[in-house]
This record gives C-alpha cells, structure tokens and sequence, in this order.
C-alpha cells in the first residue's frame, strides 16, 4: 500500500545539542487519521515541524506523497501537507477570513477565479461560508479555529497536520470541532492532550517520549494499558 | 521558537564582565563624554581613547574581532556626517561636480567625528555584551535615573523578545503555505503588490495584538497592587575594589581631556 506520510530513522538534536527526535519511524496510510501523544517537551512539535520540512533534516529521510522532503520539492511538499499551528493567531495573518484563506492559493499563482472557488470551498468544508468578509482579529478562538483550518484546506492538502487542535476551546466549540475533524476526507496526523478525543476520533496512537516513538498501535488498546499511560505522562 | 539571539550578553569569566554594573555604566558615559569633548583634529588623544577601549576589549575575553563587527553599527552615524566634507569653510582639496569643494578643515573634522562615533559605539557595545541587561537597570536606578523611565526601558527589553517570537511564528506560519501548485507551469509567489499587502496585514495585526497584551499587562500590574509608583528593592552598596576601579578610570579619562585641552 503507498503511504502518504513515511518518516524514515528520522533524528534531529538542536544547536546546543539537546536530542530532539531519536531514531523515529512511522508512516501514515491514505485516509488514515492518527494521534500523537506524549508529554510535553516529547518532540511532537518538532516532529510536525519537520514534515513540511520547516526544521531541516539532520538524518534520517521523510517522504510526503512520494516526494523526498527536501530542497527542490520543499515549496511543493508545503502544499500538500496542511500544517495548521497550535495558536491561530498565528496562522490568521491578514486583515479578513478571505485574504488568509486565499494566501496559500495566490501564492500558488493560481487565477483569481480559481482562488475565488478554493476560498469558497474550504470555508464550506469547515462550515464558515459566511465568514468569509470578517475580520480575523473579531473572531472567538473556535472560530479562529475553524478559519485557520480552511487557510491549508484552500491549498488542497493530502494531509493535515494539527498541532493541539482542541487545545482552550469550550465544551461545545470542541465538540463541533471533533465533528468537523471526523466529517474531512483527508489523512490527519493530530498531535494532542485530549485522550478522550483520540478515543472517540483517531483508530490509531503514536506515542511520543524524550525524543522517541515508544509505542505505536490501535488506540483502544494503547489507551487501555494503565502501566503505558502511566510511564509517559498520559491521563485518560 | 526563541529570540535569545537579539541579547548581545556574552558570559565569560573575565574582570570587566565581574565589575559592578554601576561602575561600568558611569565609566561607559563618562568615556564617551571624553571622546566627545576631544577637539577635532587631536589624532595623538585618539590614539589614546582607542588604546583605552582596546586594552577593556581584550581584558573581556570576547575578543577584538566580536568588537569590530559589532562596531559597525557606527557606519550610519558616519554616513550622516558627510555633509562636512563639504560645508566647512577653508583651502580646497578636491573640486567634485556640482560645484562641491571637498576642503581640508572639513576633511578632518569628518575624520574626528567618525573616529569619535566609532569609538563610542565600541563602549555602548562593550557595556552590553559583558553586562546582564537587568543589571544595568539595577545601576540605572541607582543613578537615579527616573524610575518610570527605568521601569518602561525594563518593560521593553522584556516585551520585546515576546514580540520578535511572535513574529517569528507569523513569518514561520506564512513559509509553511507558500507552496508551488500542482501545475507547475504556474510561476509561484504572487504579485509584489500583494506580496506588500500580506507584510503590511502582519504588522497592523502584531501592531493590534501588543496594543491588548499592553492592556493585559497592565491589568495583570493593577491586580498585585500597582499604584503609579515603581517600587523597588534597596540597591546594595558599591564594594570598595569597584570604587578604586571606578577613581583609576574617571581620573585616566581626565587626565586624557586636560592633555587634549592643554595641546589643542
């Protein structure tokens, strides 16, 4: 089976020598929607950060879709895989819900018409069609949520990357955004704290600590075993 | 994602990075005072500046070469000054096009006063790379410089890395979406115009967001008590080998004004 997302003996440390990621390998079939837990600090960051290759490789190789994550395929890599970042308020860098959304597709080159369409598509696929005129700044946070999800829709990922999505939402803005993840077609790899969410969502768990992938499987299995929880941090 | 980089602190173990903050802030003044009050033309005193700031540079560890490249933001003060090339009156040198004359008065003036700017800069830069930041608040203070101008220059410095993370997220966001299409005949990056208004967007949206956390801060000061008054700890006494350090600098810096005043 192709895979879309497969991470090879992937290793990483920072410049003051600090081990980031050891030896990790994994990969993620089409549709497949996995979650990545551990405690802080474990190297889930900085594992998303590399599969669009916004940390550069030290050792170990990435492929996205086929494509080597690496130098010339970079701007390419960067759209088929939807990174979309803890704070939106990082992610919503325009003015209004349309010029965030269209800036990936206008980078693109793509013609206005078609920007016009991939804007109104991916408000649509997260239900915020009349948002399209707001002001950013204006929204609530589930909101923003929601906004900044359809800002890497509109470049028509092959898989969404979501760092801590459900992370200071109320009960029901996290409710609707569960809803929304499970209704997306695409492959998602959602790096979390909410164990009750992956239960209910993502079939299957990698579970990140110190650096390395110390365990991945079904997640109700994962879920069920109180000495794994236990020895990486995890509270169900 | 950490601006730790903008802090021009450099630890070592040296005697000017042990020196009390307090002493060094006066001497730093005081130097460049010295180089300012230095008539124009008194190569001999320059030298001598030079020799002064050369000698605390090599002492720190850091360096001569750190010192250099960091020196080199006295190039736009330089720069400002040539216009005196050409305004001061005297015999000429060089005739330029559009009837400028590049004399010889206004050629050592431009020379002095790039000189003096760059030797300043080099002070600025040593008080700043061998002295922690809140330190040479701390010796604000006892300087008695207004403690609210003390406290709003404490705020920035904290504030300002928060706002350079911040844009260092913004920026990481927008090179996570700029991607090239699946039909690679489209040439990507967009028009220079909309390029402008994306920039121009995450500098009003920073711009907003400093604006409310300035307002949370605030209300996070209000609520542990603040009243309008910075209050602060009692500064501990200058230790008596600094105030031997700090007599030995003001007086060599004296003695280098009066031989420039007596000479020239």
């Amino acid at each position: 089976m192709s895979c879309v997302v497969e991470v090879e003996h992937l290793s990483f440390s920072y410049p003051d020598g600090h081990s980031a990621l050891n030896d990790v390998t994994f990969s993620l079939g089409h549709g497949q929607k996995v979650a990545l837990v551990g405690p802080n600090g474990a190297g889930k960051s900085t594992l998303l950060l590399h599969l669009n290759g916004i940390h550069p490789r030290q050792s170990g190789s990435i492929r996205v879709s086929e494509l080597d994550v690496e130098g010339k395929n970079l701007p390419r890599v960067r759209a088929l895989v939807g990174l979309v970042f803890q704070s939106p308020d990082d992610q919503l860098f325009s003015p209004t819900v349309f010029d965030d959304v269209a800036f990936g597709p206008i980078y693109q080159g793509l013609s206005a018409a078609e920007v016009h369409t991939r804007v109104e598509e991916a408000l649509e696929m997260v239900h915020m069609e009349a948002y399209i005129r707001r002001v950013s700044h204006h929204l609530s946070v589930g909101e923003k949520k929601r906004i900044a999800i359809a800002t890497v829709l509109s470049m028509k990922p092959d898989v969404l990357i979501l760092d801590e999505p459900t992370a200071g939402l109320d009960p029901r803005a996290r409710r609707s955004l569960i809803e929304l993840l499970r209704e997306l077609p695409q492959s998602m790899i959602v790096a979390t704290h909410d164990l009750p969410m992956v239960r209910e969502l993502l079939p299957r768990t990698l579970v990140m600590d110190g650096g390395l992938l110390v365990a991945d499987g079904p997640t109700a299995e994962l879920l069920s075993d109180p000495a794994l929880l236990h020895d990486h941090g995890l509270e169900m | 994602m950490h601006a730790n980089f903008l802090d021009p602190f450099q630890s070592r173990p040296s005697l000017v990075h042990s020196l009390d903050a307090r002493v060094k802030v006066v001497l730093v003044v005081a130097f460049i005072l010295t180089s300012a009050l230095t008539p124009t033309g008194a190569w001999p005193i320059y030298v001598m500046l030079i020799a002064v700031i050369f000698s605390a540079e090599i002492v720190s560890e850091l360096g001569l070469a750190f010192y250099m490249k960091r020196a080199l933001l006295a190039i736009p003060f330089v720069l400002a000054a040539l216009p005196v090339l050409f305004t001061i009156p005297g015999p000429s040198l060089l005739s330029l096009p559009f009837g400028l004359q590049l004399t010889q008065p206004g050629l050592e003036r431009f020379i002095s006063v790039a000189l003096k700017s760059w030797i300043s800069i080099q002070a600025a830069v040593l008080l700043a790379s061998t002295t922690p930041f809140p330190d040479i608040l701390v010796a604000l203070r006892a300087l008695r410089l207004p403690r609210l101008l003390v406290a709003i220059i404490g705020l920035m410095w904290r504030y300002l890395f928060v706002m350079v993370d911040e844009t260092l997220r913004l920026l990481r966001a927008r090179s996570a979406r700029s991607a090239t299409a699946a039909n690679p005949a489209l040439r990507p990056g967009g028009k220079l115009t909309w390029r402008a208004r994306v920039a121009g967007g995450m500098a009003g949206s920073l711009f907003l967001r400093s604006l409310e956390r300035s307002d949370r801060i605030y209300n996070a000061m209000l609520a542990r008590g603040y009243d309008g008054e910075i209050h602060s700890l009692p500064v501990p006494a200058v230790p008596p080998s600094a105030w031997a350090a700090l007599t030995f600098g003001l007086l060599l810096l004296a003695f280098i004004i009066a031989i420039g005043r007596l000479i020239y």
